[in-house]
């Protein structure tokens, strides 16, 4: 038996300096690279007509714009019913591929008549933006695009928006050869492909179910 | 600025992606409307090409002077305590937006929106209608005057209450940088029982929680509460190793 040991009888610590697990005394905040965490998003709620309606908002392209036309759609929920509070933005290329956006390295794009951009809700089953057929941009990989309209989808029940593209059905050789749709399994591409349609073109946006439109993580 | 995507001799920059960890996720249980909405499959990543870095410019011309007091409408004042909400928007490199569109809506004094699907037994407020937009300055900074949104009942659960918030829309400068999302304010006993705000993970809640700002509050007029908006910055990861002392102009 030994003797019990004294709980109060600590030993000195050693003389260096103590070591935090990482080896360094600092958090490193003075020599990494300045990071601000990003604000969380949320979703767009129920009452998004108050804040986010704009008279013009349909409007990629100004009315009467030559070349213009529609593209209509709906925006289906896992039973396959209309989601009827709904807002569908969409952002694309003037018919040469320019951007009215200075953040194009090519420089902002002034095509006459021409947004870029359109927001439009759901409140009648169906959203709808007038625009241009976009131009080809280059993929960065020494090739050019198909003619695109990036979207993004806000609604309530989703907690952020959902981003997806709309190809253009009519576009076939071009789209044979798009480096973004090549990773697209082949059966889910239709999803990504607008119709024609009398006035345009018609997309429709399906957050779930069997033909679940392919979405984009950004 | 780490550019990285060459697009046909153009240089272009990859927006970071939050981790997942401080990210709200599209779908929560809790939040029962995400069920038959929020997509089943996986996304597939969009590498950031030029439709991606780029985005809409729209500014002072969206925005009337009205637009950034949200207190008098109709010719009246509104009924509700009087906040001043300001901050600035910054992407997560810390630099400021400027010139950059925020639209806001909010319920009135009450927790009743001015909408025809809230239908709850709360009042109407004649002289406000919760709907604000202001421009962010060279400095990326904001203000508007508005009066506190009150709590409001809704059907996800029995009893169950939304916290006070106010709806904030951004665009920033790139299609990558479009954020909408909801401001809170410190020390709401109503968070421990809303799936909306319990959505986001618990890292990066405080970052939709507004301050309390003594030093802004403005004397015999209204209280202030300062919220930062971080969205996303130009990734600073190195995509490929640059090498050779090669003549990389743009790389800081």
């Amino acid at each position: 038996m030994s003797a019990p040991v004294d709980p109060l009888d600590v030993p000195a610590d050693p003389p260096g300096p103590f070591q935090p697990r990482s080896g360094q005394r600092g958090s490193g905040f003075l020599t990494g690279p300045l990071r601000r965490g990003t604000t969380p998003s949320a979703t767009v709620g129920p009452y998004l007509a108050i804040g986010l309606t704009w008279a013009d908002g349909e409007w990629a392209a100004a009315e009467g714009t030559e070349g213009g036309f529609w593209i209509r759609g709906r925006v289906l929920d896992g039973n396959g019913d209309v989601v009827p509070d709904a807002m569908v933005e969409t952002w694309q290329a003037d018919p040469d591929g320019r951007f009215p956006s200075p953040e194009d390295p090519r420089g902002a794009a002034a095509y006459p008549g021409f947004r870029g951009y359109a927001r439009s809700q759901t409140l009648t089953g169906e959203f709808a933006v007038f625009t241009l057929k976009p131009g080809r941009v280059p993929d960065g990989e020494g090739g050019l695009q198909a003619p695109h309209v990036d979207v993004s989808v806000f609604a309530r029940g989703l907690l952020d928006r959902v981003v997806t593209r709309i190809y253009f059905a009519d576009e076939e050789s071009a789209n044979a050869e798009d480096a973004v749709l090549r990773t697209v399994p082949g059966d889910r591409r239709p999803t990504l492909l607008a119709t024609p349609a009398p006035d345009g073109y018609r997309f429709d946006v399906r957050l779930q179910g069997e033909s679940e439109t392919v979405f984009f993580a950004v | 600025m780490t550019r990285s995507t060459s697009d046909g001799g153009l240089t272009l920059p990859r927006y970071l992606v939050e981790d997942p960890s401080q990210r709200t996720p599209l779908a929560f249980p809790d939040y029962r409307s995400t069920a038959l909405r929020a997509p089943l499959r996986e996304p597939v990543d969009l590498p950031h090409r030029l439709t991606e870095v780029t985005g809409p410019v729209l500014g002072e011309d969206r925005v009337l002077p009205h637009d950034a007091d949200l207190t008098w409408r109709n010719g009246g004042e509104a009924v509700g305590q009087r906040v001043l909400v300001h901050g600035r928007v910054l992407d997560s490199d810390g630099r400021a937006v400027p010139h950059a569109l925020v639209e806001v809506w909010q319920a009135n004094a009450a927790g009743r929106y001015r909408h025809v699907v809230d239908q709850w037994p709360a009042p109407l407020d004649p002289h406000f209608d919760g709907l604000g937009r202001v421009v962010t300055d060279d400095l990326g900074r904001y203000e508007f005057l508005t009066i506190k949104p009150g709590a409001y009942p809704w059907g996800n659960h029995h009893n169950a209450w939304r916290p006070a918030h106010i709806h904030f829309s951004l665009f920033g400068r790139a299609f990558t940088q479009r954020l909408v999302t909801q401001m809170y304010f410190p020390d709401d006993p109503l968070f421990g029982q809303d799936p909306i705000y319990n959505a986001i993970p618990p890292a990066a809640r405080h970052r939709a929680v507004s301050r309390f700002s003594l030093e802004r509050t403005q004397d015999n007029w209204a209280l202030a509460y300062e919220w930062d908006i971080v969205l996303r910055g130009v990734d600073q990861t190195p995509f490929e190793a640059l090498s050779e002392g090669a003549d990389d102009g743009d790389v800081a």
